[in-house]
């Protein structure tokens, strides 16, 4: 499916190298919803660039399908942090979710109706009319959802997308993804540096280490396919989960130390 | 009802000083004897027999079709060079310190040199303006295009949309208002060079009128022909106003929005 091996990306700019990520190998399975967390700066926008072709890797590669990924790719939309400059200001929220399909020579009928119905799994169904702007945060990035749902990928990316939203409203909107995830069947990447979201909503966690960036530990989360803002929240292996998560990013080497010597499979330990 | 006194107060207040103007104005010069200076009165009095339809016909058509054919041509030239310009840092780099040689050249020198090329007819004058409008479009345009917003490049990357695409949804819209600020400077450069045009080797055309009655000794038929100019400066600029508005609401409602929320935010 999606698989990332070997990836090394090294920013030269004006006498400067910056290793933004040192060796990243792993992979996502068909229809799998997978989070990546790490502690800020460890270059988790630029992996997610790589990922989706916007940036060419220095070394290593990303493979989709077993194609090579080399540039932006039908099957494969992104949901960037932004929403505020990821949606068009000149377009109204319908032509804003219906651009990618226009570019697709998509028949008219086919894609107002792909579009109401994108607006609709967002619960935005009444909203088509206005402008970006007009609308709150919140509502502004379940728009970049819906235009990332109308286009049918394969695969979705996700870029820190809640960060910039409101605590109750970021709630609503991870259940809105995991609904969505649930019904949809398509494989997820939700990167975001808040560790109780990458466990709440993730089947699985990568781990990144600070920069230069590897894998430090994947954890595999072992809660019930229905989750819930409350209960699961409360749940000791929920709990249990986000603090090792959290030992893991806090603590550096020594926690992941501690963690291979238990017996687990820690990748990426050449720090 | 609260609208209609909103837009009335807004009226009066751009009305004021105008009116406050040609009150001094009509003052001040209502007892003037001088031959060049003639009260406002007497300017006014033979505005009628002076502005007649068949002068109307004969100065202000040619002159207002000789502007916009010049500022059209001027704004096509402009907003395709400042694309391709803008585009790129390589063509930007090489381009730039002509462009700023070019911008520095006053447009009415040009005029004796374009009269060399172009003779003295019509095509001689659209050129001139043209000539000096397509600087501050190209420029803006380029800046416009150079700062387009880096997440809403990619996310049209991300979703195929690119070539014709890219242009049409986002590079130019991202630049529109920057293009319509060089497009607002660039119209009244553009009723400059129309009068400066007119005054050389011409027939018709309000700098002509103006010139004419000046070296006939018709000094206050000439003062009205500045007041037709002034006027004509007026209509030009409200319409353009008409169309930024509808062409740029997205930008000036985003940018209402964003600082009803106090700046923060997205």
């Amino acid at each position: 499916m999606l698989e990332v091996k070997g990836l090394r990306k090294v920013y030269e700019g004006s006498g400067r190298r910056v290793e933004a990520l040192r060796d990243l190998t792993f992979r996502l399975d068909a229809g799998e919803l997978v989070c990546v967390v790490g502690p800020s700066g460890c270059g988790k926008t630029t992996l997610l660039k790589c990922v989706a072709g916007l940036l060419a890797p220095t070394e290593g590669s990303v493979t989709l399908d077993g194609v090579p990924v080399t540039g932006p790719r039908p099957g494969l939309a992104v949901v960037f942090q932004e929403y505020g400059r990821s949606l068009f200001p000149w377009m109204r929220v319908t032509e804003n979710v219906e651009l990618p399909l226009r570019q697709r020579k998509m028949p008219r009928d086919a894609r107002r109706a792909r579009v109401s119905e994108a607006l609709d799994a967002v619960g935005l169904g009444d909203v088509g009319r206005a402008y970006p702007w007009e609308l709150s945060g919140g509502m502004q990035q379940r728009v970049a959802i819906a235009r990332a749902l109308a286009y049918e990928p394969d695969v979705l990316l996700m870029d820190e997308p809640f960060a910039a939203v409101d605590a109750q409203t970021r709630a609503d909107l991870e259940d809105l993804v995991r609904g969505l995830w649930r019904r949809r069947g398509m494989t997820v990447l939700f990167v975001t540096h808040d560790i109780d979201e990458a466990v709440y909503l993730g089947e699985r966690v990568l781990v990144l280490s600070p920069s230069p960036t590897v894998v430090r530990e994947e954890v595999v989360v072992e809660l019930p396919a229905e989750r819930d803002q409350l209960t699961t929240r409360a749940d000791v292996r929920f709990t249990g989960l986000r603090s090792r998560v959290l030992g893991l990013i806090r603590d550096g080497g020594g926690a992941a130390d501690q963690v291979s010597k238990a017996g687990r499979s820690g990748s990426g330990s050449d720090s | 009802m609260r609208r209609t006194g909103r837009v009335l107060r807004a009226a009066a207040l751009a009305l004021a000083l105008p009116c406050l103007l040609v009150a001094v104005w009509w003052l001040a010069s209502d007892s003037s004897t001088s031959f060049y200076a003639p009260p406002l009165r007497t300017i006014l009095g033979r505005f009628d027999d002076t502005w007649t339809p068949d002068r109307l016909r004969d100065d202000v058509l040619p002159s207002v079709l000789r502007l916009l054919a010049g500022y059209a041509v001027a704004g096509v030239a402009g907003v395709g060079l400042g694309i391709v310009i803008g585009a790129s840092r390589r063509t930007r780099a090489v381009c730039e310190p002509a462009l700023e040689f070019l911008r520095a050249v006053p447009p009415p020198v040009l005029v004796p040199v374009i009269m060399l090329f172009a003779g003295i007819g019509d095509t001689m004058k659209i050129t001139v303006i043209a000539s000096g409008c397509v600087w501050p479009v190209l420029l803006n345009t380029a800046a416009g295009v150079r700062a387009v917003d880096e997440v809403a490049a990619d996310t049209a990357r991300s979703y195929g949309v690119t070539g014709p695409a890219r242009l049409r949804h986002l590079v130019l819209p991202a630049a529109s208002p920057q293009i319509f600020a060089g497009l607002r400077q660039a119209l009244s450069i553009g009723v400059i060079l129309m009068v400066i045009s007119e005054m050389y080797a011409s027939s018709s055309g309000l700098g002509f009128a103006v010139v004419e009655f000046q070296r006939s000794f018709a000094v206050p038929e000439m003062w009205t022909g500045i007041l037709v100019l002034g006027l004509l400066g007026v209509a030009l600029s409200v319409l353009f106003r008409i169309v930024e508005r509808r062409a740029l609401g997205w930008y000036h409602g985003s940018r209402g929005a964003r600082r009803k929320a106090g700046g923060g935010g997205a």
